[in-house]
């Protein structure tokens, strides 16, 4: 604009401004260094159909990561195809699919019933059930900040009590008595809490409010209820909050509390850490949501398991979708996206890049056939 | 006011003139007060910013002290005041030398010819990403509001001093401007996310939004800066013109507009770079994505600003198996795209003032 | 800024098409103004407005608007108001330093340290505050608890993450600094020369020569360079969203970890994934921060007309 503006007067001083206006036309001219290759051998995808186009969707931000891994490897495989994927949140990403803006969502719980999504979500798909598949799945861990001490072991009542502001020091006989070797200090304990609202706050509390056994006194709900306390933003924030502070306590997913220690949870006698086992082990044990169709997997998960190993306290992230879709391209991009992230190689990617645990075989084979069967009209 | 000022000190001793601390007066007390702190920090085992924050204090206490004994309290205000100044902008130095060398230190490992290229697409973890989207985007975006904001805000100043002289509506349009400098970045954002809304729908982002809601405050700046460039035109060159029987408008066109030149891009870029680093307008209204878009009226559009607020609020992961200390890949993003934005805005500024200094009166006129 | 008109040059009467055209396009210009404030009133009470009925579950933890709003707003303006105690003393003796103490060999450099510091974007100072300020001020935290925890404004206890309203009132202060600086400077810059050796002439003393000669004359201009740092702070988000530990309450202890939020920084960190219903409320809380905003700029620079007014008779 500058250098119109020099123009109009006819002057010939406009160097500068004229060498920003060409900075940008030659900038503009042309793509990113790194998006010239289609193929790279970021993933691998079975099936050799060549695909093509541009898939919508989105909704849950704990999937970003995940499925940031699937889009590069599903991309990588498949050069003329753009997958967008929006972190709009669960509750956007279900509304959003539902108004048909995206073709499948990502959502930290399941269609509800109650509320009338599942009805919704029925008329969506042209009066067939939705599809729902568990695809990512990832243990919350209670992590904390505490100089010398490397092991914590916390049963689900004193966890509720440390979030409740009831325990206050570290040194507190509820904690002293799980931990009867480790040298616990008296510094003061500084619960930390997301400030935005997470599926990884609703399952947590959801966990609190049904392992505490009443100690917790509040719903699941992914606005943390109470209106005090340390907050942080995203689980990045989270965990940051938590390592600059001494004294420190919160919850994250287990693939972001790198550097940071880790508490086991009680369950039944036992303590345990989180791993992928524990957390599968839970998945696969837990009752599935009643009154849900074939394709339908949601699941409730089971707090109160009692089983050596197991980790009740995780988080499941569903992939909706729809049996059949109108438009046979968009049907074939929905079944490749979504057989990528469902397959082997697949959960393998985001286990490792973005930390969740791979789905179990049956689980995971199971996935796979629902959505083997998403076709065209 | 003159009142107080008649009453002198009393003229106890009887000498002509009031003593006087010495010259290095200030500098002993220096000296003395950065030993002292120096040697308490020594057995207390303080850090260099207490040393400096007791030296500080220490001085701002025993000169005064020092000057009430011999001085008087006339002068001992005075130089505590005198002190109070020099410290108050000694002390406004720290921040920006702090931030500056901090982004500088974090950010300078980070850029190379890749960062600079590389766009986000497809990069995961750690893996070489890079801010290439980023500056077409807040290129494009900057450029498209300064298209919008540059022609209203200089007619704007036309008017105001060419033909609003006295008029009710002159007045009410001067004093809103100032109001709206006052308009806080978020709401700009909010405006254009209305309004883009209400016409397209809940889910529209594009670049465009973002240049409408950046020149919601690039406008004033720019109406500001020009009228005062005007104003500064002398009336002589006017009167000279008509005189030859030029139309206004023509005057204003060939007279008034290029003997202001210099100002008013000056003027123009200094607004530029005001806008070009906000980020909460950009956030709510133009969206982000992760590759290069080049359209300004469809889809997401991510710019620097946005680029590092989303690296450093989702920096991705740290492997376990990381050293300890080790940061998630995005914050070390984030700093290298603050170098780069700040390095931006910084050109533009000096480039700016260089501007204003090449065209400035005088130097002007020689040339035809 | 107050420009002498002495004796205007007599308006050429606009008969050419080419003025008549010019002129229209130079008031319309000066009439697009008006129009757009007048455009981010309504189109922001369009969406905004339904946004203060909608139901409980977009206010949680709260239950309606108003008490949702409100804790936002008092959180803007407790941290706008640390901001202004801290940089209001700082400005007022930086803008001293520039016009009247430093050498000229000093006075420029600062001065353009100043307002180098207005160009550094937001964005960066949120990063700066968060991840070095913030935790460089935690013994900051800890020492006023220990020493000032009789006050209610360092209750306590102290934050160990830094991530406070002081904090964020500190980083805040950094940059509404040159504004107030560089209209201080201005008014001070100002001040009769001739008030000014006068009373040094009678044997004042240069703060004397200040408080008598300069500040009288300078009231108002401070008074409206600190609105406007008010006003720049009331509005500020990205620092603010990017360095605070928010929780919707009410409280005035700046140094514990339970702090509210402000209005836009709630704005910034709840967009992403807003509802259409939370968008509607966020845009309600934005239309409020515009109103109150606006109502400070106003009054600040009615104070300056009304004082240049006065000067000018």
């Amino acid at each position: 604009m500058k250098s119109t503006l020099v123009n109009a007067r006819r002057t010939h001083r406009g160097i500068v401004p004229a060498t920003i206006a060409a900075l940008a036309l030659v900038a503009s001219g042309c793509g990113a260094a790194n998006d010239s290759g289609g193929s790279d051998d970021r993933g691998s995808l079975a099936g050799g159909e060549s695909l093509s186009g541009t898939l919508n969707g989105g909704g849950s931000s704990a999937q970003e990561a995940a499925q940031g891994v699937w889009r590069a490897g599903f991309q990588g495989e498949n050069a003329d195809v753009t997958v967008n994927y929006d972190p709009v949140g669960s509750g956007t990403g279900r509304e959003n699919f539902l108004s048909k803006a995206y073709s499948f969502a990502g959502s930290d719980s399941a269609l509800s019933a109650d509320e009338g999504e599942l009805a919704a979500a029925k008329e969506r798909c042209g009066g067939e059930d939705p599809i729902e598949i568990p695809a990512y799945v990832s243990p919350i861990a209670v992590v904390y900040h505490l100089d010398g001490v490397d092991e914590l072991n916390l049963s689900p009542e004193t966890i509720a009590g440390i979030f409740d502001e009831e325990v206050t020091t570290w040194d507190d006989p509820a904690i002293a008595a799980t931990n009867p070797d480790a040298d616990l200090p008296d510094t003061a304990i500084t619960p930390v809490h997301r400030s935005d609202d997470s599926g990884t706050t609703k399952n947590f509390t959801d966990y609190l409010a049904k392992a505490a056994a009443g100690a917790w006194g509040y719903d699941a709900d992914g606005v943390w209820p109470k209106q005090s306390g340390e907050a942080a933003e995203g689980t990045s924030g989270l965990v940051a909050a938590v390592k600059s502070g001494d004294g420190t306590i919160g919850y994250a997913d287990e693939s972001q509390a790198g550097g940071l220690g880790i508490a086991a949870i009680g369950v039944g006698a036992e303590f345990s850490k989180p791993t992928a086992e524990g957390a599968a082990m839970v998945l696969a044990s837990s009752p599935r949501t009643e009154g849900r169709a074939d394709v339908d997997m949601a699941i409730d998960i089971d707090r109160t398991i009692t089983d050596s190993g197991a980790y009740p306290l995780l988080l499941t992230s569903y992939l909706i979708a729809c049996q059949h879709y109108d438009d046979a391209n968009e049907a074939a991009l929905v079944r490749g996206f979504l057989s990528y992230a469902v397959s082997p190689d697949g959960q393998q990617a985001a286990a490792d890049q973005a930390g969740s645990a791979p789905l179990d075989a049956g689980l995971a084979d199971e996935a796979a056939g629902i959505v083997d069967e998403i076709a065209g009209k | 006011m003159t009142t107080t000022l008649e009453e002198a000190p009393p003229r106890r001793p009887l000498t002509m003139t009031a003593p006087r601390l010495p010259g290095w007066a200030p500098v002993l007390v220096g000296v003395l007060a950065v030993c002292g702190s120096g040697l308490l920090a020594l057995l207390a085992g303080w850090g260099a910013v207490a040393v400096f924050a007791l030296a500080v204090l220490g001085f701002l206490v025993a000169l005064p002290l020092w000057s009430l004994a011999v001085e008087g309290q006339r002068s001992a205000t005075d130089r505590l005041m005198t002190s109070l100044v020099w410290t108050a902008s000694g002390v406004a130095v720290v921040p920006l030398a702090w931030l500056v060398l901090t982004v500088v230190r974090h950010g300078l490992p980070e850029v190379n010819a890749s960062f600079l290229t590389f766009d986000m697409r497809n990069v995961v973890g750690d893996q070489q990403g890079g801010i290439y989207h980023a500056i077409i985007g807040t290129l494009l975006v900057t450029l498209a509001a300064a298209a919008i904001s540059v022609p209203i805000g200089l007619f704007c100043a036309i008017y105001l001093v060419e033909y609003g002289k006295g008029k009710r509506l002159a007045r009410w349009v001067t004093f809103l401007v100032d109001v709206m400098t006052g308009i806080p970045s978020i709401v700009a954002g909010l405006f254009a996310l209305a309004l883009f809304v209400l016409l397209f729908g809940p889910e529209i982002r594009l670049g465009f939004g973002g240049s409408v809601a950046l020149s919601l405050l690039m406008v004033p700046i720019v109406v500001r800066s020009t009228e005062e460039m005007l104003r500064l035109v002398p009336d002589d060159l006017r009167e000279a013109s008509y005189a030859l029987g030029v139309p206004k408008w023509r005057t204003i066109v060939k007279v008034v507009l290029p003997t202001s030149l210099g100002g008013i891009i000056t003027g123009v870029m200094l607004a530029t770079a005001r806008v070009i680093g906000e980020t909460a307008p950009l956030l709510v209204v133009a969206g982000k994505t992760d590759s290069v878009n080049v359209n300004l009226f469809g889809e997401r559009m991510t710019t620097l600003p946005v680029y590092i607020y989303y690296q450093f609020t989702q920096p991705g992961t740290v492997p376990f198996d990381a050293p300890p200390g080790t940061e998630a890949p995005g914050i070390a993003r984030a700093w290298g795209a603050a170098l780069v934005l700040i390095a931006i805005v910084m050109a533009l500024n000096l480039v700016a003032r260089l501007v204003g200094r090449i065209f400035a009166p005088g130097t002007n006129q020689k040339k035809g | 800024m107050t420009t002498t008109t002495e004796a205007e040059p007599q308006p050429r009467p606009a008969t050419g098409r080419g003025d008549r055209v010019f002129q229209g396009l130079a008031t319309a210009a000066g009439i697009t103004i008006l129009a757009a404030l007048a455009a981010v009133f309504v189109f922001l009470a369009i969406e905004g407005v339904p946004g203060i009925g909608k139901p409980a579950s977009s206010y949680r933890p709260l239950e309606s608007f108003w008490p949702y709003v409100g804790r936002l707003l008092f959180g803007t303006v407790l941290a706008a108001l640390v901001a202004l105690v801290i940089a209001a003393p700082f400005a007022l003796g930086i803008a001293l330093f520039i016009s009247h103490y430093a050498p000229r060999a000093l006075a420029v450099p600062v001065a353009y340290v100043v307002d180098l510091l207005a160009a550094v974007p937001s964005v960066v100072f949120g990063l700066w505050g968060a991840r070095v300020l913030g935790p460089h001020l935690v013994p900051v935290h800890a020492w006023l608890d220990e020493h000032a925890g009789w006050l209610p404004f360092f209750a306590g206890p102290g934050s160990v993450t830094g991530k406070t309203v002081l904090t964020a009132g500190t980083v805040l202060a950094i940059m509404i600094l040159p504004i107030i600086t560089a209209i201080c400077r201005e008014v001070f810059v100002q001040a009769p020369r001739l008030d000014e050796e006068a009373a040094l002439a009678l044997g004042a003393t240069r703060w004397e020569m200040v408080r008598l000669s300069v500040f009288p004359y300078a009231r108002s201009g401070i008074v409206s360079a600190v609105m406007l740092g008010l006003g720049r702070a009331l509005g500020e988000t990205m620092a603010v969203a990017m360095v605070l530990s928010a929780s919707p309450v009410y409280t005035l202890n700046l140094i514990s970890s339970t702090n509210p939020a402000t209005i836009a920084s709630n704005i910034a960190s709840s967009f992403q994934e807003a509802t259409p219903d939370k968008l509607a409320v966020l845009i309600a809380t934005g239309l409020v921060l515009f109103v109150f905003t606006f109502a400070v700029n106003f009054a600040a620079r009615a104070v300056v007309a009304r004082s240049e007014q006065r000067l000018r008779r």
